[in-house]
């Protein structure tokens, strides 16, 4: 672990850990790690004042290769642990990280949830469309005829819009990233974690192995070619319409974060035993 | 430590059980806990079960209270009372509340006769104008009726019940004059009766001058989980757990920590999870369906070695089951419903006053062990109320074992000989590191490898075998060559069926296990030194316990069970009449 206690400059390496990551080569989250510790070094807190949660898939991997304090839980309860971690230590950054099933499926109703809790977390999400760690099934983003063992023919169920979920369930920033654009990606990962409330990246990350025809994407994505607004019901209207390969950010909202009431004059524990007598 | 109640079974409790029935908005819910207050005015102590219908709200709600001149934590076998404000459907607590021909029926003439099934007990009616009497006193409520006169018939002085309706009044001073005259209009209307209403008066103790707590179990478990240090809850609502959390969210707040209502029970379990890896003590509670619902989750505490405590209050199952009633039956799933190998603690409470130490307890141990902790208290503990003698502070605080900032060659999960190895808290610089549900070596890092397998399995069981429990284990009562061994709730009704078999010169040994796991098979084995006969005592319909025990504990040859499920409770002379048969047996 390479955490640092100083006030020096922190660099990108300074967040990145010993452990060796167990995915493929060419695999789009080699760069996505590298944009979240590009992303840390520019918010500049030190590694031991950041946790990283995830669940379980080949994104969730993320925490252990970086040098925060990382938790590495369940499928698809990331988003429940890391509100745990936030509310529980407010004066922590928190990141979640992971896939499109572990957050779109297993995880659908947490994801929904921390949207509207809004509570100030930076949920990055890895979206390949496909399940890796279990060898190529079709996730809720995957195209409904992409063939696969699970499901041949395809699933012909129409594709998950997180995107607009998160603005409708009402995610405070919602913004879409490139892993093959690793500066950029880092640059909204920060503005991501800068915002207060509950702040959604999606970042399209090539799966080499089971979606090879992914590897297009990179001559696919284009900056988005509208300023970002706060208005979720445009926001919505452009990512409803859209071919999905717009990156930016494409949504600022400004509503309160989950307020962290932690009584302004506590009490001592004696006096919640008045209540009792008789 | 001390579960708050008299530990030498030398007699039952004296006193008397009345029901308080009506429709849903009569309020004999409130003349119930204001009966009960009334009793702890007047130094003798009480129990109040409530008991309703399956509508939401309305329908046919009752009021069980005992009053008797000691702690008392299970209803006794029959009520002397049934006062009904109006008869609904309150036919539909006749398994409930049964009579006897000793008992007194009172009942409003102008609301029809009482059901068959009450008058063929035998008991006596005595017809009582209640809505007229209150009607007479102008914005006064016809519960205060019926509390004058309950309150009369319990021996109590009229200024105990009169204390105890100041006490809790949110109304005008003018609406309080006239419900103390409705009050005092039961109450004469009870001694005007003739011939007299013959209940001998519940012996007044010297507990009268005492400092006494009127509490739920539920409460009583809150206040103990905040005792022992717990200041973060996530939960999401469920019958009968509901008011363990509406009480600790308020409180939490006073005293700097706080509650989130969670989307569903895989929420609330990872999220206390994650709070507790922040470092801060964190709890939830649930009933049989949400713990089934956490099962993966308590198994990532399990790996992760993340302190948590998760408060069951039992109902009956499975499935949705009887929401509303009691049973001891997640038993089996609290002990052994986990995936992998996965040591946890489980506790039971054995009074409501227990409750509170229990739930302490169970936070000091889960923090102290970095492991999951299962409190297992059930509706009938966690709903009723109690007026106890204040649950003696153990003491016991949540002391998690912390890694200091920029600890030399830190590794989370180091294999120490006690098993429990330094955590370290986020914010703590030099000692980053990242929990894991998948097995690790001891420096944190995932791995599939044998001897980290091995080596991590052994660290997590030998950290709570190792651990010494001492004397909080069980409560353990008396000689002689038989025992009864029962668990939390039922302990209650046992520890009276006790009483009166010694009473009739029966001597059974009496072990009322608190610390269900780890199995602690060599302090059973010391606390039966001697005896020769066992019968194991509970409330479900398999015998979950007797087999939990026969699994992991040297019993001697052919225990002998007594268990059936809920939804009524179990009641002292049941239990009493199975010891009788099994030691006139031997």
């Amino acid at each position: 672990m390479n955490d640092v206690a100083t006030c020096e400059q922190l660099t990108a390496a300074n967040f990145k850990s010993a452990v060796k990551p167990v995915w493929c080569p060419g695999c789009g989250d080699y760069s996505v790690l590298s944009s979240i510790t590009k992303a840390l070094a520019m918010i500049g807190k030190p590694p031991h004042e950041v946790g990283v949660v995830s669940g379980i898939g080949c994104s969730s991997r993320i925490p252990a290769y970086t040098s925060c304090y990382g938790f590495h839980g369940v499928h698809g309860r990331a988003l429940a642990a890391a509100t745990g971690l936030k509310v529980a230590r407010p004066d922590l950054t928190v990141l979640v990280t992971g896939g499109d099933g572990d957050g779109y499926s297993i995880g659908g109703n947490h994801f929904l949830h921390a949207c509207r809790r809004n509570v100030d977390l930076t949920y990055i999400v890895m979206d390949n469309h496909v399940y890796g760690m279990t060898k190529g099934q079709p996730s809720p983003t995957t195209e409904p005829d992409w063939d696969s063992k699970l499901a041949p023919g395809g699933t012909k169920i129409r594709v998950f819009h997180p995107l607009v979920v998160a603005l409708a369930a009402g995610a405070n920033f919602v913004g879409r990233a490139f892993a093959g654009d690793p500066n950029g990606t880092a640059a909204l990962i920060a503005q991501a974690i800068r915002h207060p409330g509950f702040s959604f990246v999606e970042i399209l990350s090539p799966c080499v192995t089971f979606r090879p025809e992914q590897k297009e994407w990179k001559s696919m994505v284009r900056p988005a070619p509208v300023e970002k607004t706060d208005d979720p019901v445009l926001a919505a209207r452009r990512v409803m319409t859209d071919d999905g390969m717009n990156i930016g950010v494409l949504y600022a909202g400004n509503r309160p974060c989950y307020e962290l009431d932690y009584g302004r004059s506590p009490k001592s524990v004696a006096d919640l035993e008045m209540e009792f007598r008789v | 430590m001390n579960s708050g109640n008299a530990k030498t079974l030398t007699a039952a409790p004296k006193g008397v059980a009345f029901a308080l029935a009506g429709s849903g908005g009569s309020g004999v819910m409130t003349a119930g806990t204001t009966l009960l207050a009334g009793a702890a005015n007047a130094g003798v102590y009480g129990l109040m079960v409530r008991t309703s219908g399956p509508q939401i709200r309305g329908g046919e709600a009752a009021a069980l209270v005992r009053l008797a001149d000691r702690p008392v934590d299970t209803l006794g076998d029959t009520f002397d009372l049934l006062l009904a404000i109006d008869w609904g459907n309150t036919h539909r607590f006749a398994d409930e509340v049964p009579l006897t021909a000793r008992s007194v029926i009172v009942g409003d003439p102008d609301e029809g006769e009482p059901p068959e099934v009450f008058l063929a007990t035998g008991a006596r009616y005595v017809p009582l104008p209640m809505k007229k009497m209150a009607k007479a006193i102008p914005g006064s409520w016809v519960n205060m009726v019926a509390l004058g006169f309950a309150g009369a018939m319990a021996g109590f002085p009229q200024e105990a019940l009169e204390a105890a309706v100041r006490a809790d009044w949110k109304r005008g001073e003018t609406a309080l004059a006239a419900n103390l005259a409705a009050l005092a209009a039961g109450f004469a209307a009870e001694r005007g009766i003739t011939p007299p209403i013959a209940v001998p008066p519940v012996p007044r103790t010297e507990a009268g001058a005492k400092q006494r707590w009127s509490i739920s179990g539920n409460e009583a478990a809150g206040f103990g989980a905040i005792r022992g240090g717990v200041r973060y809850v996530a939960a999401y609502p469920i019958t009968p757990a509901t008011e363990l959390l509406e009480w600790m969210a308020p409180a939490l707040a006073k005293v700097g920590g706080t509650l989130l209502q969670a989307e569903d029970e895989l929420a609330s379990i990872n999220m206390i999870i994650g709070g507790s890896f922040g470092g801060v003590p964190s709890l939830t509670a649930t009933a049989g369906p949400g713990l089934a619902l956490m099962a993966e989750g308590i198994g990532l505490a399990v790996a992760s070695e993340t302190p948590v405590v998760i408060v069951d209050v039992m109902r009956g199952g499975p499935s949705t089951g009887i929401p509303a009633k009691s049973e001891q039956s997640d038993l089996s799933f609290a002990v052994s419903g986990l995936h992998g190998d996965a040591p946890r603690l489980v506790l039971a409470p054995s009074s409501i006053a227990d409750c509170a130490t229990t739930t302490q307890w169970a936070v000091y141990l889960a923090e102290k062990l970095q492991a999951p902790a299962i409190v297992l208290s059930d509706q009938f503990l966690g709903q009723s109320r109690a007026i106890i003698d204040p649950p003696a502070d153990s003491g016991l605080r949540a002391e998690r074992l912390k890694a200091e900032a920029n600890a030399a060659d830190y590794k989370r999960y180091r294999n120490t000989e006690s098993g429990v190895s330094p955590m370290a808290v986020p914010g703590t610089p030099g000692v980053t590191y990242t929990a894991d549900g998948l097995e690790h070596t001891e420096a944190a890092v995932p791995s599939s490898n044998s001897r980290d397998h091995q080596l991590q399995l052994d660290k997590r069981e030998r950290k709570l075998a190792r651990f010494d429990y001492g004397d909080a284990w069980a409560d353990i009562d008396g000689d002689g060559d038989a025992a009864v061994i029962t668990f939390g709730s039922t302990s209650a009704a046992v520890r009276e069926a006790v009483a009166r078999a010694r009473a009739e010169g029966v001597h059974v040994r009496l072990i009322a296990m608190r610390l269900l796991a780890p199995a602690q098979p060599e302090k059973l084995a010391k606390a039966l030194e001697g005896v020769r006969h066992v019968m194991v005592v509970e409330q479900n319909h398999g015998g979950q316990f007797l087999r939990y025990l026969r699994g992991h504990f040297d019993l001697p040859a052919k225990p002998v069970g007594y268990h059936r499920p809920g939804p009524l409770p179990l009641r002292p002379g049941e239990v009493h009449k199975a010891i009788a048969e099994w030691r006139k047996a031997a």
